[in-house]
């Protein structure tokens, strides 16, 4: 295989402004950052809660959320397949197969990375800060805004790393969206089809256009803050 | 607090986003079909489902398994259609209610393809017993699907009918667990002999030093057929719309999109329903 032809491949596939290879990178964008978006609202709230509070069995939940930032994208997949299949508790949404069990199979699949980097920054805030707030008579579970606030630097990393992790990932969205031409066929989904017809020019050009948007994302995510860091002086 | 607000505003959007993608109104003209990587990497649905849609407005989306999982996918009520190549499973999958109905549609054939130099000896050869025995006896690397896929089933049968158990053979039997495409650029990068329906090789680019050895034995014969996913167990199915998609596959206008459909001048399917089946 020629690795040329796959540079070419992409900048012809952009070139063109290929129809279909737009709905798909539109797809994975907004399967991907949906589920950004929903494990962030999740996490960062139970992340810094599980970092103040003080409750029976909070190491427990600690070590097994830190573990479940391995979790396999092909078993999160498959937990969620069993739970969405018509033969399954949640079969009567109808929704394998479907966008919206992909944005649920990376949530789950993210949300653990979120909650356990947001425990670990707001935990080490909590120890910067923690006379200074209690002075103001602010206790643990009311410190919890001010310091993800304070933090919101350090965890757009955290944020971050849950993205990459999404968009990264063909083992969940293949088994629950099913890799459905013009419906659930997402940019590693079809790299994964392309690769198994041995189109691997057009697999490889495809991955070029991932990982290059992939790279501005975080160019912007990194602008912004910077740009938000010096405003706040 | 701010953060509280703009958790709670990238919640609402993210379900927003969530729920415009899944749009499950009873109105949507949309079928869910479970079939087998042959069909969907050879490219006929592509050429298919276009003119289905333009008659009836109805749109199939295909999910592409192997036989045995595509059938399981049936099973577990997840597709409204299966369209699959191993008439045992099919007929055990409609005995057991599952299905419907059982609709031949179209068949195509397998084939042997090998490294040119051939180092069994078979090439040009019409006989896959002799052909399997040959490679058997040289030990010469055989990538098998090894994936409950029809394909897989089929290649088992031949093994059997050939007298060979391939079952703890040695490393020369290689099973890769995967679809024809991956099966297949395993093979192409090992050197290796492998079975492959005609339509997904005629379609596969990464194909290296292999080349077709054994084709031609009416052994060789892969037949498709089509089942309505019974809505008696499963009462979501799609039952009028699926069964639209089986009799538009087994009529006349379909039969001849089959047909119709090549690559490089070659047909890949030849359509073959039965007349009046439907």
């Amino acid at each position: 295989m020629n690795q040329q032809n796959a540079f070419i491949t992409a900048l012809d596939l952009i070139a063109s402004l290929d129809p279909v290879l737009g709905d798909i990178v539109l797809l994975s964008l907004k399967v991907t950052l949906s589920a950004v978006l929903i494990a962030a609202a999740i996490g960062l709230p139970l992340g810094a809660a599980l970092a103040l509070g003080r409750f029976p069995g909070r190491s427990a939940l600690i070590v097994v959320s830190n573990a479940l930032m391995g979790l396999p994208p092909v078993v999160a997949g498959l937990v969620v397949y069993l739970l969405l299949s018509r033969s399954g508790p949640l079969g009567f949404l109808g929704m394998l197969f479907t966008p919206g069990a992909m944005i649920l199979a990376q949530t789950v699949l993210i949300l653990p990375i979120v909650i356990s980097l947001t425990r670990q920054i707001v935990e080490d805030l909590w120890a910067e800060y923690e006379e200074q707030l209690r002075s103001l008579g602010s206790s643990r579970m009311r410190a919890i805004p001010t310091l993800l606030w304070d933090g919101r630097f350090s965890l757009i990393t955290a944020i971050l790393a849950g993205f990459g992790r999404a968009s990264a990932e063909v083992g969940a969205v293949l088994i629950v969206g099913g890799n459905i031409a013009g419906y659930t066929r997402t940019m590693t989904t079809a790299i994964a089809l392309e690769t198994s017809k041995g189109d691997l020019a057009l697999a490889l050009g495809l991955g070029i256009i991932l990982l290059t948007i992939t790279l501005l994302l975080n160019t912007g995510a990194f602008v912004a803050g910077r740009m938000a860091q010096r405003a706040a002086g | 607090m701010r953060i509280l607000h703009s958790a709670l505003i990238s919640a609402a959007i993210g379900l927003t986003l969530a729920l415009s993608g899944t749009p499950v109104s009873a109105q949507d003209k949309v079928i869910t079909v479970a079939s087998t990587t042959s069909t969907e990497q050879s490219g006929l649905f592509k050429a298919l489902l276009p003119k289905f849609k333009e008659k009836t407005g109805i749109e199939v989306r295909v999910i592409a398994q192997g036989t045995g999982q595509a059938l399981e996918t049936g099973r577990r009520g997840d597709a409204d259609v299966v369209f699959v190549h191993d008439a045992a499973s099919e007929k055990k999958f409609v005995a057991e209610g599952f299905g419907v109905e059982r609709f031949e549609v179209m068949y195509n054939d397998f084939i042997v393809v090998g490294p040119k130099s051939d180092p069994a000896g078979i090439a040009g050869s019409k006989d896959i017993d002799a052909a399997l025995k040959k490679i058997a006896a040289a030990k010469t690397p055989f990538a098998s699907r090894g994936d409950d896929s029809g394909t897989h089933k089929a290649e088992q049968r031949l093994w059997k009918a050939a007298g060979i158990e391939v079952k703890g053979a040695g490393d020369w039997y290689r099973e890769t667990g995967s679809g024809m495409g991956p099966t297949l650029n395993t093979a192409s990068a090992m050197n290796a002999y492998a079975l492959t329906d005609r339509g997904t090789w005629l379609n596969f680019k990464n194909r290296g030093d292999l080349t077709i050895i054994v084709e031609g034995d009416l052994k060789l014969f892969n037949q498709y057929g089509v089942i309505l996913v019974n809505p008696a167990k499963h009462s979501h199915v799609k039952k009028e719309l699926g069964q639209s998609f089986i009799d538009w596959l087994v009529s006349g206008e379909g039969q001849k999109a089959i047909a119709d459909y090549k690559i490089d001048g070659e047909p890949l399917f030849f359509p073959n329903a039965k007349k009046g089946q439907s």
